[in-house]
């Protein structure tokens, strides 16, 4: 069974068509990097595959479920535009708190855990508000990963970090990948992302234009894709 | 029960956040004095007067007051996108709802307890002596402005206009309860008994509960994830 | 086809309306109201479409959120908008008359307040459209609030059952009621009259919301690609 599965997907704004009969599956265990220009498409998707919101048409499974099911949530991880952790609670219990709401066994460890992953362990008291951005950066991605989803969803997760983070993020990534999750992430920093690939999809105007295995010409020209697939 | 913790688990998170910055609480308490204040010196009335008055004043000073916190229930989740992280974990809509809801109900309920003395002193009215009834419509009261409030709040927090549209939705739906629970309370300041007459009210107060809470947890998914 | 239909009905309900009010001309002024009587003649009529649009926008706000047609949506507003209108109608008959009979022109009892709820309620249902920009989130929050407000529907019609009101208690579909035999059937058929009159409106007014989308829609089309 696919980790992922778009099936016919079709998302409307009112009338106007986001996403266009989109189709692609992402097998366990790989890394599919999402590119496209701004505008095409990659929010919506990453989105509607996690279920903030529903598709028109079409089908998505997560590990053979659908999105919104409670097994499905379980084994998300999403990093968004935002970090989604609280400003006026500390690191500590921010990320206790999203340890319970996922059912984690002993939620406390497991935050001081992913507090160390992080290299947080030291302002874990600290108000999220007083945090530096590298740091909250951080602990967003303590966040999403710390319940062990399967299924992990980035959106531009490496824009705005700094050296830093981005190190942190690549790690838990690879590591990640190597216990058999399975991560889709759009980008706009193609090397950074085709490094960990596995899988490439491009999309053009809420349309699937390329979905193949990232291959060793890609990594060396990441404008490759877009200059045969995409509109130049 | 696995859901009643998560329930909690909201409440707690609310409530922790509210009271380390203690905005809305502040603001909210702030705002029941001084329309008491005013309006003190805008009648000077006698003891008569001021029991007939009584149900009507503190419903609107608890109505406008609560409206502060209840602005605040989900407009909280909106920096740093945490309503996504919300809405993305594996705890249903209603789960989100009731614990919010309960959140609120204490913060208002805090707050109505602190206005009730001070409209007591400053109007120099007993509303105790009937304490048991008067708690009654007061918890029954706040959970109607709580449960519409926190589910107005869910529908207007990303909207245009939020701060007008909230009262602007939430006031007229509230007229039933608040009509009710300012007859009942006038009636109990003024030393009358609950009786026939007045019972629909109460009647009315409950099924309004009931009835809003009901549709308010079968909607509240749609609301957040359409 | 459609539009032969609607044309049929609004002319029907205008030949009704007009026998209507020429029988009710020629009635005599009656004991205890003298001519005010008469008003009643189109207040309940109005409150019977005004009743019948927000169900009308219950049921279709219901499929809605069932179906995701926006079909629904688009008879949701116009049924929504011709209710507001007749309930400012149901308003201000009631309102006129009250005047004539007991020298009021309002007070808050149960039914009146209720009633001014109502119009409250999806007033701020129009309102809350217009707040919202994105077309699937405007259709979906409308339609919960609109179910929410339809449950003020039955305290508005139950209060003077429920409660002593100055509003009088029921008389024409009441068994205890003491409405002459000979004015119920210009009752009834005024009644027909108005709420026909209420679809057709409606209708016209799905038409006019289902050009708009389509222009939008176009207008969409043209700048996106």
């Amino acid at each position: 069974m696919d980790a992922l599965a778009a099936e016919g997907v079709w998302k409307y704004y009112g009338d106007f068509p986001a996403l266009r009969d989109v189709n692609f599956t992402c097998p366990a265990g790989s890394c599919l990097a999402l590119i496209g220009r701004n505008g095409a498409g990659k929010t919506t998707l990453l989105r509607t595959v996690a279920g903030f919101t529903r598709p028109m048409r079409g089908k998505i499974r997560i590990l053979g479920k659908e999105p919104r099911e409670t097994a499905a949530r379980r084994n998300i991880g999403f990093i968004g535009h935002g970090i989604a952790v609280y400003d006026e609670l500390s690191a500590l219990e921010n990320l206790t708190l999203y340890a319970r709401l996922y059912g984690v066994a002993d939620p406390r460890r497991r935050a001081l855990q992913w507090l160390e992953n992080t290299g947080l362990e030291r302002v874990r008291d600290g108000l999220v508000r007083e945090f530096s951005r590298g740091m909250r950066q951080r602990l967003a991605v303590a966040r999403a990963f710390l319940h062990e989803p399967a299924v992990l969803l980035l959106d531009e997760p490496f824009t705005a970090l700094d050296d830093r983070a981005i190190a942190v993020l690549q790690r838990l990534l690879r590591e990640g990948l190597a216990q058999g999750r399975t991560i889709v992430l759009s980008t706009h920093q193609l090397r950074e992302a085709l490094e960990l690939a596995t899988h490439v999809a491009l999309l053009v105007r809420g349309q699937v234009a390329f979905h193949g295995p990232c291959t060793p010409e890609m990594v060396a020209d990441p404008g490759l894709v877009y200059a045969r697939y995409g509109e130049g | 029960m696995g859901l009643i913790r998560q329930v909690f688990i909201i409440t707690a998170k609310d409530l922790r956040a509210e009271l380390r910055t203690k905005e809305a609480v502040n603001a909210a308490l702030a705002f029941a004095v001084m329309i008491l204040v005013l309006f003190s010196f805008a009648f000077d009335p006698e003891e008569a007067t001021t029991q007939m008055i009584s149900g009507g004043l503190l419903w609107i000073v608890f109505a406008f007051a609560g409206t502060l916190v209840l602005n605040r229930s989900f407009a909280r989740e909106l920096p740093n996108d945490c309503l996504d992280a919300l809405v993305a974990a594996p705890v249903s809509g209603a789960v989100l709802f009731l614990g919010k809801a309960l959140a609120n109900y204490l913060l208002v309920t805090a707050v109505e307890l602190v206005a009730l003395p001070v409209f007591g002193i400053l109007y120099n009215v007993r509303w105790y002596r009937q304490f048991w009834p008067v708690m009654l419509v007061l918890v029954l009261g706040t959970w109607g402005i709580t449960v519409i409030g926190t589910i107005f709040s869910a529908l207007t927090v990303n909207i245009r206009l939020r701060e007008v549209m909230l009262p602007m939705l939430t006031y007229p739906m509230l007229v039933p309860a608040l009509m009710g629970a300012m007859r009942l309370t006038t009636d109990l300041v003024q030393g009358k008994p609950i009786d026939d007459d007045s019972a629909v009210w109460l009647k009315l107060l409950v099924s309004f509960d009931v009835v809003y809470t009901a549709v308010s947890l079968l909607l509240v998914e749609t609301v957040l994830v359409g | 086809m459609r539009d032969k239909i609607l044309y049929g009905l609004g002319v029907l309900a205008f030949l009704i309306l007009a026998r209507d009010i020429y029988a009710i001309a020629r009635f005599p002024a009656e004991a205890n109201q003298g001519y005010a009587f008469k008003i009643l003649f189109f207040h309940l009529p109005a409150w019977a479409a005004a009743g019948t649009a927000v169900t009308t926008a219950l049921v279709t706000s219901v499929m809605f959120l069932v179906t995701k047609n926006f079909k629904y949506d688009a008879t949701a507003v116009a049924a929504t908008e011709v209710g507001v209108a007749f309930i400012s109608v149901g308003l201000v008959t009631g309102s006129i008359w009250g005047r004539v009979i007991w020298g009021i022109w309002w007070t808050w009892d149960a039914r009146l307040t209720s009633a001014l709820v109502l119009w409250l309620l999806y007033a701020g249902y129009l309102m809350l459209r217009h707040a919202v920009e994105e077309p699937t989130q405007r259709a979906t929050f409308g339609a919960v609030f609109s179910i929410f407000a339809f449950i003020d529907v039955p305290i508005v019609y139950f209060s003077i059952r429920w409660w002593r009101t100055q509003h009088p208690s029921p008389v024409f579909f009441s068994s205890t009621g003491s409405f002459p035999p000979d004015w119920s059937a210009v009752m009834l058929w005024n009644i027909l009259a108005i709420v026909m009159l209420a679809v057709v409106i409606v209708a016209v007014r799905l038409r006019q919301e289902e050009t708009q989308r389509e222009i939008d829609h176009l207008r969409r089309l043209a700048h996106a690609f």
